[in-house]
């Protein structure tokens, strides 16, 4: 009897809560980017701070990590699976009556690698192992001063564009794959499963637009 | 109504096939599209060419053998039906009609538009039935099976195995058959004392065939000719976990 993660079913089980996991982090993760659009920067620095430094969030961030790569690296063999079960293509393209983000969560999902990939080069370690961040003193404290790094980046056009664009992926992503994580942990049920979709679909837009907003509110007004 | 044909036409496996494009008129709109396909055959034969094979058998949409690949979709553009109940009323005369058989890995073509479909046999083999001799039918309410599964079990096993969840699925995966079959036989008391068993054997030899990871899409309950629904993958995958971690 084969082991359940090289199953076809078990690998999915695994995608779908490691995608899961991810969709909670990135509610801790807006809340406190929203602290960067106070009039300071002081709580989002300290917040930061917190994030980087406690010791229960650190083995969360190894948690993190893993939940990202496993939900990548799963990703990738699934797909390799599916491309190989149809070996000639049709002629004529589908016309099936789906969801149009379904069919391509594959390429959703490339783009927003590569933001994460970007991301963390411009953000985490930098402030992790670099000391190109600034200082700050707040209350008597020193802390990194990654608040003014997130407004210099967001006076550039460039990032604008490029992480507005991200995360309209993303929302592409989470459309998708907020309630087929449902489905393929076995939650179906006629009365709840509207309700998981339609908070789905909120999540999916409300989420990307709360990160979008911060680089739109710092280029226009600060 | 005049018609395009684009037909796959294949000798056998081994060989590479290739579309050939025939031209058919006159044909009725209340005609069946295996009828049509059978008028455009007769015309081939006084023709003295081969022609065009492709599987049918009942024609009255419950065996499930008549599985085309019409314009982008199983069974063509109408739903839930069968190839031989789609009339030609439904495409517009002039049009081009592209007919592609079944394609998946686990579904070798053997000649033209007629696939080998005897992976979902070999499914089936593996645990889709209940393997003591249930003896004849009983009486009424001498087991009770609650109303409402009772429902769902029948909904579940009106799959007539035509592959049409395979052939729409972007991953060419068997879930919503194997999740019919399993759900049918889970729901009833009959065949819920091998439901563990089964639900293993019956996705890992699905897994071994080389049919693809189901990814919720959906295409596959657009175009069940039984309009087999999602709900039964939900519930294979509950049944997978429970006899997967007990």
């Amino acid at each position: 009897m084969s082991n359940i993660f090289s199953t076809s079913i078990g690998r999915k089980l695994l995608m779908s809560l490691a995608g899961i996991f991810l969709l909670t982090f990135l509610v801790v993760h807006l809340g406190i980017n929203l602290l960067v659009l106070r009039e300071t920067q002081d709580a989002f620095n300290i917040a930061a701070h917190f994030m980087g430094t406690n010791p229960v969030i650190k083995v969360f961030e190894i948690v993190l990590f893993g939940g990202i790569l496993i939900h990548i690296i799963y990703g990738m063999i699934l797909s390799i699976q599916n491309g190989k079960s149809r070996p000639v293509r049709y002629k004529k393209d589908n016309h099936s009556q789906t969801s149009f983000f379904s069919k391509y969560m594959f390429h959703t999902a490339i783009i927003v690698g590569i933001f994460i990939v970007i991301h963390l080069f411009d953000f985490y370690f930098k402030a992790k192992f670099t000391d190109v961040v600034d200082s700050v003193t707040i209350n008597g404290k020193h802390y990194h001063d990654l608040g003014e790094l997130v407004i210099e980046k967001f006076k550039m056009p460039v990032f604008v564009f490029g992480y507005i664009f991200a995360f309209i992926f993303l929302s592409f992503h989470l459309h998708h794959g907020f309630q087929s994580a449902f489905q393929t942990l076995g939650i179906n049920h006629k009365s709840y499963t509207p309700i998981i979709k339609a908070f789905g679909v909120v999540y999916s837009i409300l989420i990307p637009l709360g990160f979008a907003i911060i680089p739109i509110v710092i280029y226009f007004f600060r | 109504m005049d018609f395009t044909l684009k037909i796959w036409r294949q000798e056998n496996a081994a060989v590479k096939g290739k579309f050939v494009t025939y031209q058919i008129n006159d044909i009725s709109p209340d005609s069946s599209f295996l009828e049509m396909l059978d008028q455009l055959n007769e015309s081939l034969i006084d023709k003295v060419q081969k022609p065009v094979c492709f599987d049918s058998d009942c024609r009255e949409g419950i065996c499930g053998a008549c599985g085309l690949y019409i314009n982008g979709r199983p069974h063509g553009p109408d739903d839930a039906i069968t190839t031989c109940q789609l009339h030609m009323r439904k495409f517009k005369s002039g049009q081009t009609i592209v007919i592609e058989p079944w394609r998946a890995k686990p579904f070798p073509i053997i000649k033209d538009l007629v696939v080998d479909r005897s992976s979902f046999d070999k499914i089936i083999e593996a645990g889709g039935y209940v393997s003591v001799n249930t003896g004849g039918v009983p009486d009424a309410n001498s087991i009770p099976i609650p109303k409402a599964n009772a429902d769902l079990a029948m909904d579940a096993a009106a799959c007539i195995g035509c592959g049409a969840c395979v052939a729409a699925c972007k991953n060419a995966s068997a879930m919503l058959f194997v999740s019919a079959k399993v759900a049918h036989l889970s729901l009833l008391p009959q065949g819920r004392v091998e439901a563990k068993e089964r639900v293993r054997k019956m996705v890992d030899t699905m897994d071994e065939l080389g049919f693809g990871n189901c990814t919720n899409t959906g295409a596959c309950e657009a175009e069940c000719p039984k309009e087999i629904s999602l709900t039964n993958i939900a519930r294979l995958n509950r049944e997978y976990y429970a006899a997967k971690l007990s």
